[in-house]
Order: C-alpha cells, then sequence, then structure tokens
C-alpha cells in the first residue's frame, strides 16, 4: 500500500504543457459521461485522475488514447506520441513476454525489433522471464508487461487506466516504483485511481472527477483547503481520505 | 498482418485441444468416411435351419436341374449363415439377439415345388422366417433382405418354371418325347408334323372332305405360329416391367466424391467457424482488440487477418483429409488447382462467417455456441435432397441454405473432386459470401470493444 504520510507536493510543471485538454465531453444515450473537462499536464509530471466509480475516468482517459471519439472538446500533445495502458492487462496470454513485446514493437514499426524488447525487458527488470507465457506471470509482472508495450512507441505522455487495480500491496509498490522511474525519465504520466492514497502520495497534481465534471485541479494541500477545516472532535492526524470525501461534499457530491 | 498471423498460428500451436481438433478430427472423420464408402454394407446374420433331406433336389427337364446346395451357397453369399440344429434353437437364437432372423426350410419344401413344376400340385412352398422386432430399424433391414432373397428365388424359379413350359410347347408344335412324372414317356406328333400328314392326305380327297382337311391344316399352322410367339410372351410375363434409366438433368457425382465432398464440408465447417470466431472473441477477452486498433491495425485489416487465418487452416486440414481419403477413395488428382479453388473458396467462406458469428458473441464460449447452434442445422437443411419434401418448402430451404457457405461449399468441392456441377458459380457463391459476412462482421465490430 502506498504510504500514509503527508505527501509532498511536487511541481514539476513547465511553460508548455506536454498535453492539454479542453472542453471535453462524451455522451452514452442521455448519460453525460464527461462535460466539459479541460487540464493540463506538464512533461515529466505524474497527473492522478482522481474520482468515485462513474466519475468519468475511464471515458476520458479513451478519449485521450484515440478509442472513443469526443462529443465535443480537443486535446493536444505537443511533445508526441500518447501511450495507453488499458485497465487489465492487453496481452496475448499463451504468448512469452519476449514474444508479446516483438509483436507490439513490430507493429509499431520500430526498427531493431529485437534491441527494443531487450530494451524494454531491462526497464522492466523481467529479462529472466523472457520466456515464460505471460498467463504464467503473477499480475503485478502481467502489468509491468502491460505498461511496457504501452512505452514501445516511447510516447511523451503516457496514460494508465487504475494501474494498479487487482495488484496485491506488495506488487502495487513495485509498479509505482517502475511508474515513478518513467516520469523521472520524462514521460507524462497520467493515471486514473479512485484511491485517495494512491493518488496523493503517488501524483503531483490531482484532477478530481465526479459525475463527469471536473471539480478540481491542483496540489492535493490546495484540495485539502478547498475542503476546509476538520470537524471538531476529529483526529488531527494526516488523513487525506477523509479530506478528500469532505472536499466532495462540499462540493456536493 | 503477417505479425498477427504468425502470432494466431503461434497462439494456435500452444493450444492443445485447438491442435487436436485441426489434426485428429479431420484424419478421424476421413478414416471413418474412407472406410464407409469403400467397404460394403455388413451381411446381416441369420440363423439357418435347413430341414431338406441332404441328397434331395430339384427335377428339371432342362440340363442341370436346380441343386439345393448351389442354392444354399448363393443364399450365403448373401447373408451370413449361421447353422443350427433345430427348430428351438434357431427361435433361441433370434429371442437372444445372436442373429437378426431365423429362416428355416421345412422338409417338404422342395416336394411342393418340385408339384408346381411339374403341375402336379399349386399348393406354395412355404419358408418360415423368425424375427427380432424389438429393434424398428433391424427388423426393417430383415425385412427387406429376406424380401429381396424371395424375390430373386422366386425369380430363378419362375425362370425355370419358364423353361419347362417352353419344353412343353416345343413339343406341342414339333413334336417329340414327353414325359409325365407317374405316367412315363408319350411320343407326341406335334402341330408341324401333324399338318405335314394331314397336307399329304388332302391330296387324295375330293369335295367337301378336302374342304374339312384343310380347315384342320390352317387351324395346325395357326396354331403353330402362335405357339411360336410363347417364349417373348412368357419372357414378358417373368419381368412385366423393364426398366430404361435415363439421365435428363442433375449432374451427379459419384457416391465415394460426394461423401469425400460432406467429409471437407462439414470439417471445414466445424474447425474454420470455431477458429476464427474463437480467435475474434479472444482478441476481446484478452483486451487486445482496443490496443490493436488503437492506430496500429485497422479493424478491416483485422478481420482480413482472421479469415485469412481460417483460409490456411482450411487448407491445411482438407489437405489432411484429402491425404488420408486417398488410401480409401481413388481421387483426380489431376484436378488439384480445382479441389484447391474450392477448398480456399470454402475455407474464406466458413471464415467470414465465422468472423461475424466472433464479433456478434463477443465472448469465446458463447462464439463456440452460436457457431454449433448455427451451422449444424444449416448442415442438415442443406442435405435433405430434391424429392424429399414438398416443392415450396424445399425452395424454402435452397433460399436459406444459400445465405450460409456449407451447401455452395458442398456442391463446389464435388465440382472440384469431379466434373460434375458448376465450379464457377459456387466458386462466385461463395466469394460473395464471404464479401457479405465482412461486411457484417466488419459493421458489428464498432460495438466490439
Amino acid at each position: 500500500m502506498p504510504g500514509t504520510s503527508t505527501p509532498k507536493p511536487r511541481t514539476r510543471r513547465k511553460s508548455e504543457p506536454a498535453l492539454a485538454a479542453e472542453g471535453l465531453s462524451k455522451s452514452y444515450g442521455e448519460r453525460a459521461a464527461l462535460r466539459d473537462v479541460g487540464f493540463e499536464a506538464a512533461r515529466g509530471e505524474l497527473l492522478a485522475v482522481l474520482g468515485p466509480n462513474g466519475a468519468g475516468k475511464t471515458t476520458m482517459l479513451a478519449i485521450l488514447a484515440g478509442i472513443r471519439d469526443p462529443d465535443a472538446g480537443s486535446f493536444e500533445t505537443p511533445g508526441g506520441e500518447i501511450g495507453w495502458v488499458p485497465q487489465q492487462a492487453a496481452l496475448y496470454r499463451r504468448l512469452t513476454v519476449a514474444e508479446n513485446l516483438k509483436l507490439f514493437a513490430r507493429l509499431e514499426g520500430a526498427d531493431d525489433p529485437d534491441a527494443t524488447v531487450e530494451a524494454m525487458l531491462e526497464q522492466t527488470g523481467l529479462a529472466e522471464r523472457r520466456d515464460d507465457q505471460v498467463s504464467t506471470l503473477s499480475g503485478g509482472n502481467q502489468q509491468r508487461i502491460n505498461i511496457a508495450i504501452g512505452l514501445l512507441a516511447e510516447p511523451s505522455v503516457l496514460l494508465l487506466d487504475e494501474p494498479s487495480a487487482g495488484l496485491d500491496p506488495a506488487q502495487r509498490i513495485k509498479l509505482w516504483e517502475f511508474v515513478s522511474s518513467l516520469a523521472k525519465g520524462g514521460t507524462t504520466v497520467v493515471y486514473s485511481t479512485h484511491q485517495i492514497e494512491e493518488a496523493t502520495h503517488y501524483g503531483d497534481r490531482l484532477l478530481v472527477l465526479a459525475d463527469g465534471e471536473k471539480l478540481f485541479e491542483g496540489t492535493f494541500p490546495a484540495l485539502r483547503r478547498q475542503a476546509g477545516a476538520r470537524p471538531k472532535g476529529q483526529s488531527a492526524d494526516p488523513d487525506p481520505e477523509a479530506d478528500f470525501v469532505r472536499f466532495l461534499q462540499k462540493k456536493g457530491h | 498482418m503477417r505479425w498477427l498471423l504468425l502470432k494466431d498460428l503461434q497462439i494456435l500451436k500452444r493450444s492443445p485441444l485447438l491442435t487436436a481438433l485441426l489434426v485428429i478430427y479431420p484424419i478421424v472423420l476421413a478414416v471413418l468416411i474412407g472406410f464407409a464408402v469403400s467397404r460394403g454394407p455388413e451381411k446381416p446374420k441369420i440363423a439357418f435351419l435347413n430341414q431338406i433331406e441332404a441328397e434331395q433336389g430339384l427335377e428339371l427337364d432342362r440340363e442341370g436341374g436346380f441343386s439345393q446346395s448351389e442354392a444354399f451357397e448363393e443364399l450365403c453369399r448373401r447373408v451370413d449363415c449361421v447353422t443350427v440344429a433345430d427348430r428351438d434353437e434357431a427361435i433361441s437364437k433370434v429371442e437372444e439377439g445372436e442373429v437378426l432372423a431365423a429362416l428355416i426350410l421345412p422338409e417338404d419344401f422342395l416336394d411342393k415345388l418340385q408339384a408346381q413344376l411339374t403341375g402336379a400340385g399349386l399348393e406354395s412352398a412355404e419358408i418360415e422366417v423368425y424375427v427380432n422386432e424389438d429393434d424398428p430399424v433391424k427388423a426393417r433391414l430383415v425385412d427387406d433382405r429376406i424380401k429381396s432373397l424371395i424375390t430373386e428365388a422366386n425369380l430363378v424359379l419362375s425362370d425355370e418354371i419358364s423353361a419347362q413350359l417352353l419344353t412343353y410347347l416345343d413339343v406341342l408344335v414339333e413334336g417329340g418325347e414327353f414325359s409325365v412324372p407317374l405316367l412315363g414317356e408319350f411320343d407326341v406328333l406335334g402341330l408341324e408334323r401333324t399338318q405335314q400328314i394331314l397336307t399329304a392326305i388332302k391330296q387324295d380327297l375330293n369335295g367337301p372332305q378336302r374342304q374339312v382337311v384343310d380347315q384342320v391344316i390352317q387351324f395346325a399352322e395357326l396354331a403353330g405360329d402362335n405357339l411360336a410367339f410363347a417364349d417373348e410372351l412368357l419372357g414378358s410375363v417373368r419381368q412385366p416391367i423393364a426398366v430404361q434409366k435415363e439421365v435428363v438433368s442433375g449432374d451427379v457425382p459419384p457416391l465415394d466424391t460426394f461423401a469425400v465432398s460432406v467429409a471437407i464440408a462439414i470439417t471445414l465447417m466445424f474447425v474454420t467457424v470455431l477458429l476464427v470466431a474463437g480467435s475474434l472473441a479472444l482478441e476481446r477477452e484478452e483486451n487486445t482488440f482496443a490496443r490493436l486498433t488503437r492506430g496500429l491495425v485497422s479493424r478491416s485489416a483485422l478481420l482480413v487477418e482472421k479469415i485469412a487465418l481460417g483460409t490456411v487452416c482450411s487448407v491445411v486440414v482438407a489437405l489432411v483429409l484429402l491425404g488420408v481419403l486417398e488410401l480409401f477413395v481413388n481421387l483426380r488428382w489431376e484436378r488439384l488447382p480445382m479441389i484447391l479453388a474450392a477448398i480456399v473458396m470454402t475455407g474464406a467462406g466458413f471464415a467470414a462467417m465465422g468472423s461475424a458469428i466472433g464479433v456478434a458473441a463477443r465472448e469465446v464460449r458463447a462464439s463456440a455456441l452460436a457457431a454449433f447452434a448455427l451451422t449444424l442445422p444449416i448442415a442438415f437443411l442443406s442435405l435433405i435432397p430434391t424429392g424429399t419434401i414438398s416443392e415450396g418448402l424445399y425452395d424454402v430451404i435452397r433460399v436459406v441454405t444459400g445465405a450460409f457457405p456449407f451447401r455452395p461449399s458442398l456442391d463446389a468441392l464435388s465440382a472440384g473432386l469431379s466434373d460434375a456441377g458448376d465450379l464457377p458459380l459456387n466458386l462466385a457463391h461463395l466469394a460473395l459470401l464471404t464479401l457479405a459476412y465482412f461486411a457484417i462482421a466488419r459493421v458489428a465490430l464498432r460495438r466490439f470493444a
């Protein structure tokens, strides 16, 4: 599990955003899944898209990934391509780790697929398991390969849809160490989660969605300030979850 | 696309069940079909009790007679004779299911036949038959086989009786020795000799006596001429219905070619439809569809790749099947280009149908169920022969089955393996169906992810 200490705000925002979205809207029939959402993410920034179930997180990431078309709005990535990692591992379970990487490297049009595979195996720390079928890997290792495939095109922005879902605490920690190393390398990472601790601990900034609307964009201390003071009698210990719930209540959710 | 095809073949290689299905199923089917088309039906087992005295035969005037042992040898060539000691044993074997029927020839059987041949009696010779009708199919089989044997025996005896009658008629016309049982031998003058004698006598007669003799001579001549037609007349009585068959339509392939076509069409129907439907549904179950179609591969290209996969596997499976069938049936390998064309289009048609099923079902298990539910009834309907149901219903079935690849595949394969049928027309039909199912799958793919 992520640590429970008060997260330190990290600001890596540069003048030109790596990803900028504006007025994104999407409806499924009568139901509006996303309403006029806009935000920016800087190069090397970890942006946590936070919100309860049905908030519109997956829809927004699907639009940014190009899987769904928005009804309105637009986005741009001046720095290059967007890589996308679906919530559940999108891998061929009967193929080996190396075969999966090589297939997608070829489909991505890599100049030297073998060299790309070697680099990815090194980066994910799964070189020793290169010839193992994916079905024999743990959920955490499958998610690493899943992310590695998202990185094959060397994207400037990486979208992760609830990357730690279904992982045990140890696997989560390993996964976030890997994701953090990507951000340190300059990749902008936008990830969705509904766990406040995961968002505050690993994210540089938060983008809070609820019922398809953007409620907040900024650092966690700023969100806590908007949430207001805790009611009398409550513990003074850091409790991001309580702060987040208070914030949502204040916003009418 | 070739990388996706390679990937699917790798996955196939690592799926023991699917590989077994692709390799073992056609081999087993080919062996079964091969045995079925190359071996005749098994002889039914029939208990046989002969109560006639061993040396007794059927006495005929013509040379050779009718031998008891020859007749029984002929019978036992047609059925598997199980000799029994007495009637009780025969009936017991039928009751216990050891034999399908028991056939008993009573001791007076040949006596009655002989009496009919000589005109000494008119009572029919009877054979006793005991059957077990617990199983309606077996009962029908035994009935048909025994009726057929009795009909043939009657025909043989009818020939003998006709020959005997002709002998008598010859004596009446030409004259000669005539033997009657119990009464001995007679010398018969005959109509021709009567005519000759009367003609000679006529010279010495005058007036009314000569006219009377003339009338008798004319009668003898007329009777002789008419009795000379008796041979043809008896032949037509023995076989009053003659069959003259002429094929005016329906370019029918030989039975073994049709059996091979059915084997290939059914095998490819199951293997290809299940493979392609399952492979497409698997892309969704493994969440790779969204990843692939996010700029790496177009949806149409993915469908084309799956249809290509199905077609490649169809060709391999069909060739394995044909290779095994060659052990049993003489295939016309000089027609290989036509055979391959039929196999390729059959594979493409079934693969396209499989892709539509896979996209519609969205899950591997559901796609397998849908594939079985859709293809099996269509295959059965396609095999209904013309004339067995009402014309209107048959037309409806033709339209329905024409919308699926099985019937045109069957026709194309038959036309490819032999020169019966219209190969180009059926290939065009399959090409049209391939495009139609591709279009259906492509539209349904919008809601696939």
